[in-house]
């Protein structure tokens, strides 16, 4: 394989595997913090019509646009998130079946497509789209020049992102708190952490997430909106945080292992490969069940990442 | 104050209340949203009733949804009840009438009774290979069967399309000229066709009969059985199951081989009692499987509820379709469906735990206390 193919391959794992990063550290967030939310695809498909919908309407400088646009769509994704986090955290139902109540009320048949519906933005071209941006003027650079200094606002975004979270979980007071509400809600509230608020903040800072990755299908992989076209992706950053053992910097490596994945069919085809176009789309489902199958065995051997409180309300008189 | 005390048990008629509450509940909320996007409530709500129930032509449309509901709600209630979270009821309904369609085409010349026969086991066998891998996964290599059954979904409706659109299968039709420009399935023969039970000018499909009939049997295999009262137990504490030393390794195994068995036959009878052809669209669009979660929360994991459920589901996915336009678009299906399942999960919080306003009762004496179990009067 020539350099041109491979950072072929590395740009459009970037840009398939951004809204992965930014959905996966929302739901890293979340789970750190014991709840589970399996509303992701919901919250990011609620992300991209809103994000589609207000790029389509607003009028202004691009920019500006784009900028509200995204923080409807952040916003769209944490109300959902709200939801589950009243559910989970308030009311204390089962986590999995409220999250799966998400994505089924957001997802494809949805809420997500009754607002395409309503909003009449089906068959549109978006307006709005982010662009490329030449960090530096360094995007002339073989090699690196491509992957890292010619990308649009948003993956650089992620980027800052999963510098900031890791920094958040491992080097400030808060993150360790957070930490302890997720391992042991009990000594956490103890020590006199409010345990609901830490968990409500990290859910709906989650949905944020979730919501601004549903944007980046809309606004930068492709300007048109149609009945789930996240395809699943929700449910594979789910799986990412599992393959990550709840690390944002193993999470970024996944993430764009699997948005290779996801244009290799692309890449390949475009190289003469003759092989069913089906058996491409099917790629990142299957490596997501072999990936899961082996972090799963190593998880258990090593006892590491799981956060202990996970999946578990927590009731102070009950505990 | 306002404290939330647990109930420890549940008395026999919240059991039947709750969910109709939930269903009010969920009703007037839908109506808010209905009304916030500039629909009337009461007119929606009066035409779903209308396109569902008053005549016998749209209460034949309802179990035309209602059949494969009750199949995978059936998947859904008998896996969720004993913690094992088959999220793949979709894949393995494709993967049942895959298989069904198959049996179908190759024993075409059969007599019907034995025909129909063989098409479930192989709707039944396709469902159940399918579930039996996430639930090997998650037995032996703890993957979590959430996420693996799910990722099967995509890869078995992938594998379905791929049959009928894009290769040259034993499914695909190939002889017709339209069948070239605009890809379908083979029909099956008309003895491949489930017999309806006529009712007046009603039609019951044979599917709806038989999964009726499983429904019993299930129930009767969860509270009269040794294996059932060993699901049961893992169903309300896994950790007990172990320490009684029941084999959870393979009761998980066999919760996810039974519950994708269900959601085969389900497919098989797509193929049976309505498509007669592997139709891949029209298996999608209506989410069978996902829907089954609903119907099975609705109906609180108990199989003889499911049957009921499954109707009134079917009704609003019937509505859904019937009415698809302006008034109705094709999202308001999935968005009541959510909205259902939110106040059904409300709904249970309140049957659990008793809200108390005003003074919390004093069993344990606070810190500090003297008039409480400390002092003892002389």
């Amino acid at each position: 394989m020539n350099s041109d193919i491979a950072v072929a391959i590395a740009v459009s794992a970037i840009a398939y595997g951004t809204p992965l990063v930014l959905a996966g550290l929302g739901e890293l967030l979340a789970e750190r913090s014991g709840v589970l939310n399996l509303g992701v695809e919901g919250m990011m498909l609620m992300g991209a019509v809103t994000a589609f919908f207000t790029s389509q309407v607003m009028h202004g400088p691009g920019w500006a646009v784009l900028i509200v646009a995204v923080i409807a769509a952040g916003a769209a994704g944490a109300a959902l998130a709200l939801i589950h986090a009243f559910l989970s955290i308030t009311i204390r139902v089962n986590q999995i079946v409220s999250g799966l109540a998400l994505t089924i009320f957001a997802g494809v048949i949805g809420l997500s497509s009754y607002a395409g519906q309503v909003w009449n933005i089906g068959g549109q071209h978006g307006v709005h789209q982010l662009n490329k941006m030449d960090l530096f003027g360094l995007s002339g650079l073989p090699v690196v020049g491509p992957i890292l200094f010619d990308q649009d606002a948003f993956v650089y975004l992620s980027w800052v992102l999963v510098v900031l979270v890791a920094y958040y979980l491992y080097r400030t007071r808060i993150g360790l708190y957070l930490r302890a509400v997720g391992e042991s809600p009990r000594s956490a509230d103890a020590m006199g952490i409010n345990v609901t608020a830490y968990r409500y903040t990290h859910t709906v800072i989650g949905g944020f997430l979730a919501g601004l990755g549903g944007a980046y299908f809309t606004l930068a992989i492709a300007p048109i909106w149609t009945d789930g076209l996240t395809a699943g992706a929700g449910w594979i950053a789910i799986a990412l945080v599992i393959f990550a053992f709840w690390r944002p910097d193993l999470l970024v490596v996944g993430a764009y292992l699997f948005g290779a994945l996801s244009s290799l069919g692309f890449t390949l085809q475009a190289n003469g490969v003759r092989l069913p176009a089906e058996f491409f789309s099917a790629l990142p489902y299957l490596m997501t069940i072999v990936v899961l199958a082996g972090a799963s065995t190593t998880l258990a051997k090593r006892r590491i990442g799981t956060p202990a409180a996970l999946g578990v309300p927590y009731v102070r008189e009950e505990a | 104050m306002i404290a939330v005390e647990r109930n420890f048990d549940t008395p026999r008629w919240q059991r039947i209340a709750l969910p109709i509450v939930s269903l009010v509940i969920a009703a007037f909320i839908a109506a808010l949203v209905l009304a916030a996007s500039g629909h009337d409530p009461i007119a929606t709500y009066r035409q779903i009733y209308a396109a569902s129930f008053t005549s016998t032509g749209a209460l034949t449309a309802t179990f035309v949804y209602a059949t494969p509901l009750l199949f995978t709600g059936l998947c859904v209630a008998i896996a969720f009840r004993m913690q094992v979270w088959n999220i793949g009821g979709e894949g393995q309904l494709y993967m049942g009438a895959i298989g069904a369609s198959g049996v179908g085409l190759a024993l075409g010349g059969w007599p019907q009774p034995l025909l129909i026969v063989m098409m479930m086991l192989g709707g039944v066998l396709a469902g159940t290979i399918w579930a039996l891998l996430p639930g090997l996964l998650r037995a032996y290599l703890r993957a979590n069967e959430i996420l693996t059954s799910l990722m099967l979904n995509y890869v078995a409706g992938l594998f379905m399309y791929y049959l009928i659109y894009d290769s040259t299968s034993y499914w695909r039709d190939l002889t017709s000229p339209t069948a070239l420009v605009f890809p379908q399935g083979k029909d099956l023969l008309p003895n491949a066709s489930w017999p309806g039970i006529p009712i007046g000018s009603f039609t019951l499909p044979f599917g709806f009969v038989a999964g009726a009939g499983l429904a019993v049997l299930l129930l009767a295999l969860i509270r009269f059985t040794r294996v059932g009262f060993e699901m049961r137990v893992m169903g309300d504490s896994p950790a007990a199951a172990n320490y009684a030393g029941m084999r959870t390794k393979r009761m998980i195994v066999a919760v996810m081989a039974l519950s994708g068995a269900l959601a085969g036959l389900g497919g098989a009878s797509q193929i049976g009692d309505f498509s007669h052809v592997l139709d891949p669209r029209g298996l999608q669009q209506a989410q069978y499987g996902y829907t089954g979660i609903v119907v099975a929360a609705l109906a609180q994991y108990n199989p003889l509820a499911v049957v009921i459920v499954s109707i009134l589901i079917g009704a609003l996915i019937n509505a859904g379709f019937a009415l698809q336009g302006p008034s109705f678009p094709p999202g308001l299906v999935g968005t009541m469906e959510g909205i259902i399942l939110f106040s059904v999960l409300g709904g249970e919080f309140l049957g659990r735990y008793r809200i108390r306003i005003g003074r919390a009762l004093q069993q344990t004496p606070a810190v500090g206390d003297a008039s409480g179990s400390l002092s003892v009067d002389s």
